[in-house]
């Protein structure tokens, strides 16, 4: 194998009683991509209490390589305890980028090991390239702010360059069974110390439904369904095309749905492949949530309702009359 | 049995004010002249917990905030809403400051604080919105950090909180000394009273510069930090739109022909 000419580009593999989060997944696409960019190679970092299964599915993803830190006190997600390991592995092998899925806990282990390492920490990036910046390969981080009235393009002046990406934004690439990586077996040197906070266990109350962010479809509703009768015609469609529910900021606010299912700046990011708008006026902070959607579907009232600056398809019209002919239109054509 | 609480706070263009923000497209900062400032929502819950906590407990609850001399008005009314104490961390050297450097001044000013159990702060800011600063504070002073929705156990040397994950939530158990970054489920907070508002006017506030705090300028500050604003933008996402005309029927029918060319494998 030849010498990268950079430093290694990695992505934090994060799992959850053994199974692998997509977000991971979706970066290692990415990841291979940024590699292409700086001629680099790809690895993964897998922290767990047992790493069989999941290794091969890493490199399947696109990892040239997995670094394996395995230890029977490692299988939860223990904040320092995983930064120390991370931290040493980051000084001993020196990536040149380390990005890592913007769940609940990339979003707890991402500004430690920062801290620790002493680097540049981007949060919640929306899009992330490499640009050439005084003779130097830089990774460009765009992130949202004041609730995605700004974008704001960031650079790390230190190294490693990291960043976290909210889950549902990008696309993990199609696996290859074939592909070949190395493993790479790191010993775990953790001291009591380091579970001075030690988490005990972990509580999941998964729902049959899938998350709104892996949805193909995405039917999203906002204040103009007025009720949650108005809530119950979505479910109709949702249910016509086999798509996730989601929601703006009001919508969850008022209790129609919950708050998992709100999309926007403070909510989820999806990219499916139709995202259905309904009764949605389209304020920033929503519709910053689904920019990447391939096609954008609307109806609202009002025919001058910026979510129609953001669609592909519009309808203005009394929405629940037009969601139930939709319906209709839906279960003829199925019969 | 006694625990002496520190609880940082930031104070930030109101949310309800976003749209009326704009930026200096030269000098990449924001023009927020006019927009109405409050203390960040989360920090509210993190106040509100730690008063809470105090009220259990005897010890002091020393506010701190870092941002220019605006920010005393925050400070001011935290005084009101309990807080024994409040100091404001304020420098000129301190603009541009990233979430690092941040959680560097914040930790210089606890040290110099001296004795302190817990450490509060919302989990994250309506501005930045980034929810670094609390673990990045914890690492730099070298104690454990947790998210909590809900503490479930405290005493003097340790505690138990859950942590809220998608789908659910962590246990996690910890020592003291420690810093908690709340998230808005943990409690209601409440609000000053007029009569405490007119009784903490006259009340000192502290103001540390960097002398004060023994911080290095050249490490603080967009210069100290190790992220780069390289350009700030209005975000502009547009696609061109194509109504559909007709009858609800109509629109309806020519809708799912349409989504059915476009959306490819749907159903």
């Amino acid at each position: 194998m030849t010498a990268a000419k950079s430093g290694e580009v990695w992505v934090w593999a994060e799992q959850r009683k053994g199974r692998l989060m997509t977000v991971s997944l979706e970066l290692l696409g990415k990841g291979s991509e940024l590699c292409k960019s700086i001629g680099s190679e790809l690895a993964a970092v897998l922290i767990t209490d047992k790493a069989e299964g999941l290794v091969k599915d890493l490199i399947a993803h696109g990892a040239n390589r997995v670094y394996v830190i395995e230890d029977v006190r490692l299988g939860l997600y223990q904040s320092d305890a995983y930064t120390t390991v991370m931290g040493k592995l980051i000084e001993a092998r020196k990536p040149e980028i380390l990005l890592i899925g913007g769940t609940s806990i990339g979003r707890d282990f991402a500004p430690r090991i920062a801290a620790r390492v002493h680097t540049g920490l981007v949060a919640n990036c929306v899009d992330l390239h490499i640009e050439e910046i005084n003779g130097k390969s830089q990774l460009v981080l765009v992130v949202p702010g004041f609730g995605g009235k700004m974008m704001v393009s960031m650079i790390c002046k230190t190294r490693p360059q990291m960043a976290t990406v909210k889950p549902g934004l990008l696309t993990a690439h199609q696996a290859n069974p074939n592909a070949k990586g190395d493993i790479v077996k790191v010993e775990a040197e953790i001291k009591d110390d380091d579970l001075r906070a030690r988490t005990i266990e972990i509580l999941e109350e998964r729902s049959a439904e899938r998350p709104v962010e892996e949805a193909d479809i995405v039917v999203a509703g906002g204040w103009g369904m007025r009720s949650a009768g108005g809530f119950k015609l979505i479910q109709d469609l949702a249910n016509a095309l086999g798509a996730a529910i989601g929601g703006t900021r009001p919508a969850v606010d008022e209790g129609w749905i919950p708050k998992e299912c709100m999309i926007g700046h403070s909510g989820k990011t999806v990219s499916p492949k139709l995202f259905i708008s309904l009764g949605a006026s389209g304020a920033v902070h929503y519709t910053t949530g689904f920019t990447k959607s391939k096609v954008v579907f609307s109806i609202d009232k009002n025919p001058s309702a910026p979510i129609f600056d953001v669609s592909d398809i519009g309808i203005v019209g009394d929405v629940c009359e037009i969601i139930s002919c939709l319906v209709k239109e839906l279960t003829v054509v199925e019969n | 049995m006694t625990l002496n609480i520190v609880v940082c706070i930031k104070q930030v263009p109101d949310p309800k004010h976003f749209s009326e923000i704009t930026m200096d497209p030269v000098k990449h900062t924001i023009r927020r002249e006019g927009i109405p400032s409050v203390i960040n929502p989360c920090d509210r819950h993190a106040l509100e917990e730690g008063l809470r906590i105090r009220e259990k407990f005897t010890g002091k609850l020393v506010v701190i905030s870092m941002g220019p001399t605006q920010a005393l008005e925050a400070l001011q009314e935290a005084l009101a809403i309990g807080a024994d104490e409040a100091i404001l961390l304020c420098d000129k050297a301190f603009a541009g400051s990233d979430t690092l450097v941040t959680s560097y001044v914040l930790g210089a000013a606890i040290g110099k604080i001296g004795a302190f159990d817990l450490v509060l702060c919302g989990n994250e800011t309506v501005d930045g919105g980034t929810g670094h600063v609390g673990a990045q504070l914890a690492e730099l002073l070298g104690i454990p950090h947790v998210q909590a929705s809900n503490i479930k156990f405290i005493d003097e040397r340790s505690l138990t909180v859950k942590m809220p994950i998608e789908h659910g939530y962590l246990d996690i158990s910890l020592k003291l000394p420690a810093v908690i970054s709340v998230t808005e489920q943990i409690n209601r907070y409440r609000l000053p009273t007029v009569w405490a508002i007119v009784e903490v006017a006259g009340r000192e506030i502290k103001i540390w510069d960097c002398e004060d705090l023994e911080v290095d300028t050249s490490k603080v500050g967009s210069d100290g930090s190790p992220t780069e604003v390289t350009g700030i933008f209005e975000h502009k996402f547009k696609r061109r739109v194509e109504f559909l005309r007709g009858s609800p029927e109509e629109m309806a029918k020519q809708a799912v022909v349409k989504l059915r060319q476009l959306g490819g494998d749907m159903k």
